[in-house]
């Protein structure tokens, strides 16, 4: 089929280009876009009719005009999918930008993907282990999952999602993640420590990166997560790889969202974002997984930075009714210097109980963990207190629980960048915390885990 | 009646050239994409597509089928899974692979099965709409009864026992109609019925929290309202596998794929209490995850309650759960964005409240046309954004169900669960219901609540006190107001889903534990009466063998043991005081 030009442009707004009178162009079909002196841009049908055609440009439509030529390709936004792309760097559209050849092969996949039947998924539960006692004692993550990390900007979220693909492992099989990189809108200096790292480790080699930088298009903020996880999934479900997708900075992809949603006139959700915006971040998140019959898995680690702390702004509460828990950052825990500063009582993994237990990593784990939410939690409520009502006041039983938390804090959360805890170590250091306070505290742990494990008095 | 495409926006499609009703099914382009329509202007006619519009272009065929939206009814729903427009997920796997394509239609009932109908009615017998004509065995404990479509009546001039599919004819009436175990229905119309009856019986769910404090009817309406991580879908979970009905069905509207397998894997591993029969034979599903098309997401709740009504209308108490209803609300959203409507409140529809209502008004408990009592009750789910209770579709559900089950995220955070906060929820049928408890589990029922909540309240009002200045400020007996209060909170109201024992508490558990701890209260008061310290009380650790009473098998004998535990360390302090 040739493809035909068009130089009807009826106008130009935001990310947006109007096409007048054109043959049956499909939606979601891939657009090329070239400008009196020769740049090309490309683009993406949003809406298609006899008439008038509504292109989104995702290099942004700057130095577009009216006499620019309007090229419709006859099909939707693909990618060429191989394992050669392991240790190589991408652009947020997927050109390669590390010097080396581009990916040339015959298969290609839509970027869009398909949902997985829910009939077809296998439920995640294989344990795996970060190496980070706030996550694999009390937040674990199983292989399938979406696990975000709710961050604040100034907070090292990146060295939690670092130290995450650096230790991660599934322990009885050995096995090794690949990793799936792809940022949204970061900094530079942000990318090259991530890169450095990879490359300081060696993990660059069974890794993928592709990135959209704070200078890039924004609307190739949208794409750039499909393009991501397509990978992944060609790796998963094609080449039976264990993929880890780290996605930052999903605000970033969210606001890209709005503006074009903006552009559109839609009417908006709340604070300006589009009304679909949970279906579109679905449409991402839900593509981590497992499928019954096939070896691969694809696990998610998106990253956000709440906007003014606020766990209730849209990006985040969206994001955590999708995903499988959250991994909460603390600025107050960072602020007293802990180190990774995850504050575990609005942390949560719904697939923990999945992936624990006896025969996965030890019969006492849930319990031990439950045990350890609870007397945090009360520890923290009271710290409140102190500060109106003064030690004093408190009862023998309130103090004991006040010392516990500042354990917990600086023993169980706190820990060094490279040390990778296993996780007997994490539940040693679980259990010599509980020892601290009477049995008699301990009520939601079987009696016949205090007798095996409990250290402290039993009386 | 064909007609072209002419626009494509999205889920959204207009059409020209094309009669249409409204709500009329058509498939849309060469992929013969399933739609509905949902406004006629002038030429144009706008459709709602169930499927992803990639690829589909102006010119394109549209073909009209004259039909509303219907789901296929009859044995073979149950142990089913489907998605928001009936489809089997196991069949669409097989013909499509692991991912869901486009364009596959396939029947909601399986056309092979050959069931074994027993006939109820014999030759000669006059029958009509909603009667029970025969039935199906279709699992070990339910029977599927084949009914007359409504509309339809006669005398039966033959009808025998047989293998049949369900498109075979297994009964003529006189007047030469023939009538097969599978009849259609429009999912957005809901089925007739006799007349509504009085929700007077209690949905038993074996969650203490709700059966004791918030009870919902058979043919009640509840909502459970919270912020992501309180535990909705949890509950609901829970619900679906405890709950005394004998249909289950869940619709899983908007959410997480995982949730869905979890419960295909979960259900037929475990055990109705009631039957001992697997949980997944009583159970039918319905998923639409939330990157499945958001049309068909609109769709499922009312494929969902149609099921639902079929096998009340054959006398059966059914639940229905919808997890959730605000992904519901934000498909109509969604819809309505597209179709430029004008917004209400927060971008949503002028119709959110309207379309919320008369889907739990298609709860209720009645009198079928067979003259049976049937029962659909509907718990739905709502995921406030950010946890705010005062958002739009949590506000309009309020309005419409009589049970308000509050999740809490300060709760969640402790891992008090369930996480329903015990000040702020409430039900509407606690007065309905009294009678029922009065009569089958026993007469101090309705006092035993009475008395908790005043001491949850009493308890709520002294915690703020001691925020400000410290519990021993407190008079003694306002301390052990304070430890008891404690005491149900963590040993009555916390209940553990994921324990094999305590996560289904039957009710003459529930009493006999909140009995034993208004007597712990009592023994204490008495305790303090002769002289003891009250922080030596409150600080007594015997109550720890009643808090794992709960996790034993025998739990009778546990109570009981640790009642004398708590005897014994109380009688041991009074005698410290004597000394």
């Amino acid at each position: 089929m040739s493809l035909v030009g068009y130089r009807t442009i009826e106008g130009i707004a935001g990310p947006l280009v109007f096409v007048r009178k054109t043959h049956p162009v499909a939606y979601g079909e891939l657009v090329k876009i070239e400008t009196a002196n020769g740049e090309v841009k490309r683009g993406q049908v949003l809406d298609t009719s006899r008439e008038i055609v509504v292109v989104q440009v995702f290099e942004g439509t700057s130095g577009l005009d009216r006499r620019s030529t309007v090229t419709f390709l006859g099909e939707t936004l693909k990618i060429p999918v191989s394992d050669e792309v392991l240790g190589r760097i991408f652009s947020g559209s997927g050109d390669p930008i590390d010097g080396g050849p581009p990916i040339m092969r015959k298969e290609r996949w839509d970027i869009t993907g398909s949902a997985i039947n829910p009939y077809a998924r296998d439920s995640p539960r294989e344990f795996i282990q970060t190496g980070i006692s706030t996550i694999d004692g009390t937040n674990t993550l199983v292989r399938g999952q979406k696990l975000p990390i709710f961050s604040g900007s100034g907070l090292p979220h990146n060295d939690i999602a670092l130290q995450i693909a650096r230790q991660a492992k599934v322990r009885k099989e050995g096995e090794e993640f690949g990793v799936v990189f792809a940022a949204m809108g970061i900094t530079n200096e942000e990318a090259k420590y991530f890169i450095k790292d990879f490359e300081r480790t060696g993990a660059l080699a069974r890794s993928v990166v592709f990135l959209n930088l704070a200078d890039d298009p924004a609307i190739e903020r949208l794409i750039t997560p499909r393009i991501a996880l397509t990978t992944a999934e060609y790796l998963a479900f094609e080449k039976n790889m264990h993929m880890l997708v780290i996605l930052t900075d999903m605000t970033n992809y969210a606001e890209s969202l709005r503006e074009i949603g903006a552009a559109r006139e839609e009417v908006p959700g709340r604070r300006g974002y589009p009304g679909y915006m949970y279906t579109d971040l679905a449409t991402i998140y839900e593509r981590a997984g497992r499928i019954k019959g096939r070896t691969g898995s694809i696990t998610q680690i998106p990253i956000l930075t709440m906007p003014g702390d606020d766990k209730t702004h849209p990006i985040p509460d969206l994001t955590g009714y999708i995903t499988e828990g959250q991994i909460f950052v603390s600025r107050e825990l960072h602020r007293k210097g802990i180190y990774p500063p995850i504050d575990i009582l609005p942390s949560l993994s719904r697939l923990m109980n999945q992936g624990i237990g006896a025969g996965s990593t030890r019969e006492d784990h849930r319990a031990l963990s439950n045990q350890l939410y609870a007397l945090y939690a009360e520890g923290r409520d009271l710290r409140g207190l102190v500060a109106i009502v003064g030690e004093e006041a408190l009862s023998d039983r309130d103090r004991k629980v006040l010392e516990f938390a500042d354990a917990f804090e600086q023993q169980f959360v706190a820990q060094g960048k490279y040390e990778d805890r296993p996780i007997e170590k994490t539940l040693e250091i679980g259990w010599e915390l509980l020892s601290m306070v009477p049995a008699s505290y301990l009520t939601r742990v079987d009696k016949k885990y205090i007798e095996k494990y409990y250290k402290g008095k039993k009386e | 009646m064909k007609g072209e495409v002419y626009r494509v926006a999205g889920p959204v499609v207009t059409a020209i050239n094309m009669p249409a009703k409204m709500y009329d099914l058509v498939f849309v382009g060469e992929d013969h994409l399933m739609g509905e329509v949902i406004r006629i202007e002038g030429e144009k006619v706008v459709i709602q597509v169930y499927e992803d519009t990639t690829g589909v272009k102006p010119g394109e065929p549209v073909e009209n089928t004259g039909n509303p939206l219907m789901i296929e009814l009859g044995p073979g729903l149950l142990r089913q899974i489907y998605d928001g427009i009936q489809r089997p997920l196991p069949v669409l796997s097989k013909k499509m692979g692991d991912f869901i394509k486009r364009g596959v239609m396939e029947p909601g009932l399986d056309r092979y099965t050959k069931w074994h109908f027993v006939p109820l009615a014999k030759p000669g017998d006059e029958v009509k709409s909603g009667d029970k004509i025969g039935y199906v065995q279709e699992t070990k404990f339910n029977k599927t009864y084949i009914l007359v479509p409504p509309g339809v009546q006669g005398k039966v001039k033959e009808i025998r026992e047989c293998e049949a599919n369900v498109e075979e004819v297994v009964c003529t009436l006189e007047s030469g109609l023939e009538l097969k175990m599978m009849q259609k229905w429009a999912v957005r119309f809901p089925r007739p019925f006799e007349e509504k009856l009085m929700p007077d019986i209690p949905l038993i769910t074996g969650q203490r929290i709700f059966d004791f404090l918030f009870p919902v009817a058979k043919g009640g309406t509840a909502a459970i309202p919270g912020p992501f991580g309180s535990g909705k879908t949890v509950s609901q979970h829970q619900l679906a596998k405890w709950s005394d009905a004998d249909i289950v069905v869940y619709v899983g509207c908007g959410e997480r794929g995982n949730e869905m397998t979890e419960v295909l894997e979960e259900f037929p591993k475990l055990k109705d209490p009631r039957t001992g029969a697997p949980l997944m034979e009583r159970t039918v599903l319905i998923a639409n995850t939330s990157n499945m098309p958001v049309a068909a997401r609109e769709a499922s709740v009312y494929t969902g309650i149609t099921i639902a009504e079929y096998f009340r209308d054959m006398g059966y108490a059914v639940a229905l759960m919808a997890d959730s209803t605000s992904r519901w609300a934000e498909a109509m959203r969604e819809i309505s964005s597209r179709l430029e409507e004008m917004p209400g409140e927060e971008g949503y529809p002028a119709y959110l409240s309207a379309r919320l209502s008369a889907f739990y008004e298609r709860a209720g408990r009645v009198k079928t046309l067979a003259g049976d009592e049937g029962s659909i009750s509907v718990i739905g789910a709502v995921s406030p954004p950010g946890g705010d209770f005062s958002e739009p579709v949590t506000q309009n559900t309020l309005r419409i169900v009589k049970v308000f089950w509050a999740l809490d995220a300060k709760l969640a955070a402790r891992r008090h669960f369930p996480a329903i906060n015990w000040l702020t929820s409430y039900s509407l049928y606690s007065s309905y219901l009294d009678d029922w408890f009065r009569k089958n589990v026993s007469e101090d029922w309705v006092d035993l609540r009475l008395e908790t909540t005043a001491l949850l309240q009493k308890e709520a009002e002294l915690e703020e006190i001691v925020q400000l200045v410290g519990s021993d400020s407190l008079p003694p007996s306002e301390q052990i107001t304070l430890f008891t209060g404690r005491l149900i909170r963590e040993i009555f109201l916390q209940q553990n889903a994921y324990h094999d024992v305590d996560s289904f508490c039957p009710l003459k558990n529930q009493y006999l534990l909140l009995k034993t701890i208004l007597w712990v209260d009592a023994a204490c008061r008495e305790t303090l009466k002769k002289g003891v310290n009250v922080r030596r009380i409150v600080e007594i650790r015997s109550v720890e063998e009643l808090a794992r009473a709960r996790f034993e098998t025998e739990f009778e004998k546990a109570v009981e043991i640790a009642k004398n535990a708590i005897v014994k360390e109380l009688e041991g302090l009074t005698k410290e005081v004597r000394r």
